[in-house]
């Protein structure tokens, strides 16, 4: 494999777009996690989720990307904003929204972002794979989880049902504990 | 036979169990504290005079025993030959072993020997202890505390008579050590007073240095012999060596010094005369104080191989006899002067011992064992009536105690050694013994010999003397008691007593410890030395002419002023205390006080500062303790992060 | 395509991530941080399984997997979240302090001692006091149908 390796540059199309889309992932994210609007930072997740669907699209990962985009960006995003509602949170920009922790943060999300990035470059300089369309199709990928997944898969079902069991009894208030 | 040994030993041990157990009142009924129940004093009484008087029984039995199985019919006729007249007349020897204790190397033999020696001694030791409980049944009425007094007193007695029956060195020193705890027990009865517990606490602890060296001592010669049975040690002192005889005899003799007073450990006997009297008539008088002189003599072929420890025996004793009768002899306290006595008496012994007599030693030994405990009998008695120690309150008493006062007049007579009373006779036999020495071929050198033959001529003067001043200050003359103007007396002092003479419990005792006290000596009669008995008879009238003639010329004033220059020093025994405060005590206390200043800022001080570091870290740690969850997990995940760094860095 | 542009990508959204959870103070915020920590795994999973050719395509399955638990965990995450405000009229995080070190003069922590709450929560009692339960609960329960 490492025969036929192209250098990492100039990069291949693919890899601009996929690029493009990372720079778009994380400028967002960066967003996310620094706005100081708390409804901006649910629509900046919106945005950098879709972009991350379009990283797995590129990636060939299709049947992932439109599960990113129906359940992140369609369902996760919407919960976490009946959620902002619903602690009342101040619409518009609010100051606090940073703990005192911030510069701690900041060294220790770098020293992170350091460690591992070193750690990646290092080992997967050379590695390199050709992109084949449809290896993540639904067809292909159903087929795995039903044939030889299916064991998990149900195990998840019972988790999904405990959530939401759990879900209801937390936020209900007329069920009570017995004190 | 040895059941009976047994039962003499045990009988009043188990007395003192019961006396501790079952005497106290375990409910209230309504009296108020400090007072005696009558029901509970007579139980106690009952208790404590029982078993003793089994037990007196019994070894008088003992001694009737072996000398029915003796052949010889008269003990005393072969008294003065080659061997002891003991060994001579009461010639057999009873002996038992319980068990055999193994140990690893030499086993200990649990079990008693009762000889001729034991069988005497046994006799003594009963015969006081009865008489001093029943006199204490009398002399310690309405104390609250007389239960535990009587239990003591018979433990002691179970003790002393281990002591004597033991056939095995260690058993021997476990009775031993109970006698010291009793003494010390008993020295301090009335606690209350502090000078009582300080005087308990110095006799133990001056005697435990004697027994230390007396531990030492009982080692050495059980492994020189590879066995601690007594006839084993003895069986084995012609094969040992001189050196380890002469270390064992020191080291025993150390012991001997602690526990029969001697020159240099006799400093605590006349502090324990803070005891009760009979305390001092039955410990420190009679019997635990003549322990020493019974050991050395029961030991005494192991100490004729060591001549050194003689020479030292001998000094030892020149010096004590002396010096504590020129003590005695200037002392206010009536019973100090005894103890001084005591102190004198037993150097007696020690200096007999020294010149190679055993018989002579043991029969000082029996006769004044009786002569003392019947003249601290009638102290007590005197003191009872008087309501204080001291001389210079009594006089005259000669009218009102009609009984105590010819009883302590044998018993000075018996001191001083004047015919016939008992101590003219055993006092006879070891000037005889000594003089022996001194002029013949003895075991002592020459300078030793003499030096205690000089001593001893001097102290029968000296003793005449100081016997005469006490009898005189006490049953002659002007009256000093102060009948009304005594205070009720503190704890420590005898109770006062509205009659003039003792009750009979107290009367009786002293009665029947008369009679040996004056004929106790005619056992001895057969081998009196008529030239020797002239001499010190003489020199004993001498001195208590002396004492007479000062008392004619003022019979107001203290007699002891013959001493002149010396009356200060001899009353403060030459100081010896004061020079041991300032030798040891000081020490020893400035040590203390340096130990404990360093247990308390080094040792306590590392305890506390590592809590301190413990609490003060804490208070630094305890900030990080914000409750704030991100805190936390920002350490978690930097920690994860340098955790990862590191293994990949040093892996 | 190289492999290391999507695991460096994934290790930056990891990253930012982290400064997410560690530095916001809203619960909520908190959660959408963990969101991305989650899809930062996504990626790399995804990518593996591309450069791998798993033919069981574990990767991609377990993106699945993955995607659904986190929107279980975000379910009962937000159940919670609601639960404590209910209780506590605030989400702010530095704020539930029920396990600080108590009665400390000084024991305001570094993180919560220069943070104090500019504005609190509209209605509702002074979040600060220790395990009180706030008044809102009890009738809420009671007045529920």
């Amino acid at each position: 494999m490492t025969s036929a390796v192209p250098g990492l540059w100039p990069p291949t199309a693919q890899e601009i777009v996929f690029l493009l889309l990372g720079a778009v992932v994380a400028g967002s994210a960066l967003l996310v996690v620094t706005t100081r609007q708390i409804v901006h930072a649910a629509l900046w997740l919106v945005v950098s989720f879709g972009a991350l669907a379009g990283c797995y699209l590129v990636l060939t990962a299709e049947f992932v990307a439109w599960v990113q985009v129906l359940i992140y960006v369609g369902a996760v995003v919407v919960l976490l904003l009946f959620g902002i509602m619903l602690t009342r949170a101040p619409i518009g920009p609010s100051a606090d929204l940073d703990s005192g922790n911030k510069v701690a943060a900041v060294v220790v999300a770098v020293a992170t972002a350091a460690v591992l990035v070193t750690t990646v470059v290092d080992g997967f300089r050379t590695a390199y794979t050709p992109l084949v369309p449809g290896e993540g199709a639904a067809e292909p990928l159903g087929r795995s989880i039903f044939r030889n997944w299916v064991l998990p898969f149900e195990a998840l079902s019972v988790l999904l049902l405990a959530a939401l069991i759990g879900a209801i009894v937390l936020s209900r208030t007329d069920i009570g504990g017995k004190d | 036979m040895i059941a009976a040994a047994v039962i003499v030993v045990l009988s009043p041990f188990l007395a003192a169990v019961a006396g501790l157990l079952g005497t106290r009142r375990l409910w209230n009924d309504g009296r108020p504290p400090g007072t005696v129940d009558p029901a509970v004093y007579r139980r106690a009484a009952w208790i404590a005079v029982l078993p003793t008087a089994i037990s007196t029984v019994l070894a008088i039995w003992m001694v009737a025993y072996l000398w029915t199985g003796g052949a010889l019919p008269r003990g005393a006729a072969s008294y003065g030959g080659g061997s002891a007249f003991w060994s001579q007349g009461l010639p057999g020897v009873v002996q038992g072993t319980l068990s055999v204790i193994g140990t690893g190397s030499i086993p200990i033999t649990a079990g008693l020997r009762v000889d001729g020696l034991a069988a005497l001694i046994a006799v003594l030791v009963t015969v006081v202890a009865l008489a001093v409980q029943v006199y204490s049944v009398g002399y310690m009425r309405d104390e609250p505390r007389y239960p535990s007094y009587s239990a003591f007193i018979s433990l002691f007695t179970s003790a002393m008579l281990l002591v004597v029956y033991a056939g095995d060195l260690l058993v021997l020193y476990v009775g031993w050590e109970i006698m010291g705890l009793c003494s010390y027990l008993l020295i301090g009865h009335w606690w209350e007073d502090r000078a009582n517990s300080r005087a308990a606490v110095k006799a133990f602890l001056v005697t435990r240095i004697g027994d230390v060296g007396f531990l030492f001592g009982i080692f050495t010669l059980g492994f020189a012999a590879g066995s601690f049975r007594i006839d084993d040690v003895i069986g084995k002192v012609p094969q040992m060596s001189t050196g380890t005889l002469v270390a064992a005899t020191m080291l025993l003799l150390l012991g001997v010094a602690g526990k029969s007073a001697q020159v240099p450990l006799h400093t605590w006997l006349p502090d324990a005369m803070a005891g009760p009297t009979p305390i001092s008539a039955l410990i420190h008088a009679a019997t635990m104080v003549a322990a020493g002189i019974f050991v050395v003599a029961r030991l005494y072929p192991a100490f004729l191989g060591a001549r050194p420890t003689l020479d030292l025996l001998a000094v030892i004793a020149s010096l004590g006899m002396l010096g504590a009768a020129l003590a005695a002899l200037a002392q206010d306290d009536l019973k100090r002067v005894l103890a001084y006595s005591t102190i004198s008496q037993l150097a007696y012994m020690a200096g007999a011992l020294a010149a190679g007599s055993d018989e002579a030693a043991v029969f000082h030994l029996i006769t004044h064992g009786a002569f003392k405990a019947l003249l601290f009998l009638c102290a007590g008695a005197v003191i009872h009536a008087v309501g204080s120690n001291l001389m210079s309150d009594m006089g005259g008493l000669r009218r009102s105690m009609t009984i105590t006062f010819p009883a302590m007049t044998i018993g000075f007579a018996a001191l001083v050694g004047l015919p016939p009373a008992s101590g003219f006779f055993s006092k006879d036999a070891v000037l005889a013994a000594i003089e022996h020495a001194a002029a013949g071929p003895g075991p002592l050198t020459d300078a030793a010999a003499w030096l205690l033959y000089g001593c001893a001529l001097l102290t029968v003067a000296v003793t005449g003397a100081y016997a005469t001043r006490a009898w005189l200050r006490t049953f002659f003359g002007e009256s000093r008691v102060h009948s009304v103007a005594l205070p009720e007396p503190e704890p420590g002092v005898a109770h006062v007593w509205d009659g003039r003479e003792a009750p009979a419990s107290m009367l009786w005792p002293i009665g029947v410890l008369a009679v040996p006290a004056l004929l106790l000596g005619f056992a001895g009669a057969g081998t009196l030395e008529w030239s020797t008995a002239a001499v010190s008879l003489l020199v004993a009238l001498l001195g208590a002419g002396v004492v007479y003639a000062a008392w004619r010329a003022d019979p107001a004033a203290d007699p002891a002023r013959v001493l002149g220059p010396f009356q200060v020093p001899c009353r403060q025994a030459f100081h010896v205390d004061a020079v041991y405060s300032r030798l040891f005590v000081a020490p020893v206390l400035w040590l203390a006080r340096v130990v404990a200043r360093t247990d308390d800022t080094v040792v306590d001080g590392a305890v506390r500062g590592s809590g301190s570091l413990a609490v003060g870290a804490s208070g630094l740690l305890r900030r990080l303790q914000t409750g704030n969850a991100q805190l936390y997990l920002t350490g978690v995940l930097a920690g994860v992060l340098i955790i990862a760094v590191g293994a990949v860095v040093l892996g | 395509m190289h492999v290391v542009y999507p695991a460096v990508l994934a290790a930056l959204l990891f990253s930012i991530g982290v400064y997410g959870v560690l530095a916001r103070r809203n619960t909520i915020l908190v959660l959408m941080s963990v969101e991305l920590m989650l899809n930062a795994v996504n990626l790399n999973l995804v990518a593996f399984d591309v450069w791998l050719r798993d033919r069981l395509h574990g990767g991609q399955v377990l993106t699945l997997f993955v995607i659904v638990i986190a929107a279980a965990e975000l379910g009962v995450g937000l159940a919670i979240v609601l639960a404590v405000f209910r209780n506590r009229q605030t989400v702010e995080i530095d704020r539930l302090h029920d396990l600080a070190e108590p009665d400390d003069p000084g024991g305001e922590g570094p993180a919560t001692g220069d943070a104090p709450p500019s504005d609190p929560p509209a209605g509702g009692p002074s979040p600060d006091g220790p395990m009180a339960r706030p008044q809102g609960a009890v009738p809420a329960r009671d007045g529920a149908p």
